[in-house]
């Protein structure tokens, strides 16, 4: 166990050492997609995967090859995507599709809306390339609103997995549960902080690190920002609890209560707008449950550009810095309160 | 043997006459609703629920039935009241088209009546979960046709084109769309408000099998049905030319009639219009 640390408060997290930047693998969590929907493809016949002209760089392609008779290539027509992939389902069929964030579910919003969560259909989005860690694509390609029109929608289940190791097992377990469902991921090598045996439960947040002077709920790649922003505010004396709220939608309203109240100050983190995502329903909950000073991290009211995805995230506020400092403003705040 | 008896082609008419009798009771009850496009699809529904479809309105969810989907959900009138007339539910059940609590929405939700294939009221959308049923109908090996109701209007939705090519790419042969070509929509004339013509010649250069007939012809559409039934490798499309309104005579070919119910003398009006067509269907046969 020297490698991993053990949450005491909701059991063994068994998480990589990730205070020791050696034994941090950097994997794009694309890739747990790419596993976890092969993995699926062979507990359930029924799964079956669409593509939108996008097959390597969504992943799919591995499943393209194992199952050639499930794999339907349709080409850029992301509209398509969703209401023939509504029609699948109807008929038996567990389509998994994929695009961009951007164009699928960017484009196809109310396809979603009608065909999939008001028409209850067993469709699961997979949304490649989220958040400006897109790069050097630029603005058009990077997917930082689609949080918001995907949890606004009744019934749809939203979930945005921290590393290449969750994201398979969110595929996974979004393949095997009934519904619509927003999966979210991104196309840059990230940090792997989770483990074969860390446990993973759609609907349910996880303590990855225990404190109680600030909460920093978190979601996406930037729980490993949220990380290490906490072990170097422990060095400053303040210690936070650091939650992976990788369901949106339901999202684990009993932990962020639990957060707020324990801790008495929220920071979330997200690779999105500020306004409307993980962060904005965290508020909501809070607003009525258990009011408490919040900051945002995550880009506020702007576009991306182009650049390298690190550079990307320092540039717009999301690096571990400008956590450490929302934290700090945070916990300042809940003194003067 | 495609083509109906004159004494089978009377029983489809008047089952016709009795749909748009359900229209225009339900449309009246409800005080809102889509008239137009409704009546000129009811030779069409009747067809399909009496005659050309394999269903089961006592199990509407058959595996193995055939798939009616209405892409212009606002014609729902006409599809709850073949539904109705065909046993799916009462008819006097009609009455609460669009009312508080009713299972008859004002654009049709699949959760809300067994029997329906999909949501629908957006346009443009349909074709493209039809292509999906009849795709899961190849990859499974299933012999279900899926049909696809479409106005025309909704033909300038990119989503239909989309549809089309895709139709097309996976020689969906077990797939037919029927468009009801009454060159009207809220604006006016298709042809003004955004041309189709040629309209044909659009679906011939997409990869399908293009059909043309009399949309209020009962035994003619049929025809044309079976005949688009044994085209192999290519999707088929039926365009029904239809009058709005067909009828009832003040409200054919008026585009003011696409949006609106009958206020009810307008409804008597037509009910007594209906009432006396009833009279004279099989005569002179």
């Amino acid at each position: 166990m020297a490698s991993t640390t053990v949450n005491h408060a909701t059991g063994a997290m068994h998480l990589v050492d990730y205070t020791n930047p050696s034994a941090i693998k950097q994997v794009p969590t694309r890739n747990g997609f790419g596993e976890g929907l092969i993995e699926a493809g062979k507990r359930d016949e029924n799964v079956i995967a669409i593509c939108a002209d996008l097959s390597e760089s969504t992943r799919m392609e591995g499943f393209k090859h194992a199952f050639p008779k499930r794999y339907i290539e349709i080409g850029v027509a992301e509209q398509m995507l969703v209401a023939m992939a509504a029609g699948l389902a109807s008929c038996g069929k567990v389509p998994f599709i994929a695009s961009y964030a951007m164009f699928n579910p960017g484009r196809s919003w109310e396809q979603v809306r009608t065909t999939m969560a008001l028409n209850q259909t067993n469709v699961k989005i997979a949304g490649a390339h989220a958040g400006v860690s897109v790069g050097p694509d630029g603005a058009t390609h990077q997917a930082i609103e689609d949080i918001a029109i995907m949890r606004v929608i009744p019934k749809m289940t939203v979930v945005v997995p921290c590393d290449s190791v969750q994201t398979k097992k969110a595929t996974l377990a979004v393949a095997a549960a009934w519904g619509p469902t927003y999966l979210r991921f991104a196309r840059a090598e990230s940090a792997v902080i989770t483990t074969d045996d860390t446990p993973f439960e759609l609907g349910k947040a996880q303590t990855f690190r225990e404190g109680g002077d600030v909460a920093i709920i978190g979601c996406g790649i930037l729980v490993y920002n949220a990380l290490i922003a906490a072990e170097q505010l422990a060095k400053d004396g303040i210690e936070c609890r650091v939650v992976n709220n990788h369901t949106i939608k339901p999202m684990d309203e009993a932990a962020v209560v639990a957060a707020a109240r324990d801790c008495g100050a929220v920071v979330t983190v997200e690779e999105h707008q500020a306004q409307g995502g993980m962060g904005s329903r965290v508020a909501e909950i809070l607003a009525e449950h258990h009011p408490v000073p919040m900051q945002f991290v995550g880009v506020h009211d702007k576009f991306g550009q182009s650049g390298a995805p690190q550079e990307l995230v320092e540039h717009y506020e999301m690096g571990v810095d400008a956590i450490v400092a929302a934290v700090k403003r945070a916990h300042a705040r809940k003194r003067q309160a | 043997m495609d083509s109906l008896s004159p004494e089978r082609l009377a029983e489809l008419e008047l089952h016709a006459n009795d749909v748009r009798v359900g229209i225009i009771r339900s449309l009246v009850a409800a005080g809102s609703g889509h008239s137009g496009g409704s009546l000129d699809m009811a030779d069409i529904f009747t067809a399909l629920y009496f005659h050309l479809m394999r269903h089961d309105p006592k199990n509407p969810d058959w595996p193995d039935r055939d798939r009616l989907l209405l892409s212009c959900g606002h014609i729902a009138p006409v599809r709850y009241s073949a539904m109705a007339y065909a046993g799916y539910f009462p008819v006097e059940e009609l009455l609460t088209l669009r009312k508080f609590g009713t299972r008859l929405q004002g654009h049709p939700e699949r959760v809300s009546l067994p029997g329906l294939e999909t949501t629908s009221g957006p346009l443009g959308e349909g074709l493209a979960q039809g292509t999906g049923m009849a795709l899961a109908a190849k990859m499974d090996g299933k012999d279900y046709r899926t049909y696809v109701i479409t106005s025309d209007g909704e033909h300038q939705c990119g989503l239909h084109w989309e549809a089309m090519m895709t139709a097309a790419k996976f020689k969906l042969d077990n797939l037919t769309c029927i468009v009801d070509r009454n060159v009207i929509q809220i604006d006016g004339s298709t042809e003004d408000v955004m041309p189709l013509e040629p309209f044909a010649d659009k679906y011939r250069a997409f990869n399908w099998e293009v059909f043309e007939c009399d949309g209020h012809d009962i035994g003619a559409f049929v025809e044309t049905v079976e005949k688009a039934k044994r085209v192999h490798g290519k999707p088929q499309v039926v365009i029904a030319h239809t009058v709005m309104g067909k009828g009832v005579s003040y409200m054919e070919g008026d585009y003011l009639w696409h949006g609106k119910p009958p206020k009810k003398d307008e409804a008597e009006e037509a009910l007594q219009e209906l009432a006396a067509a009833r009279e004279l269907i099989g005569a002179g046969r």
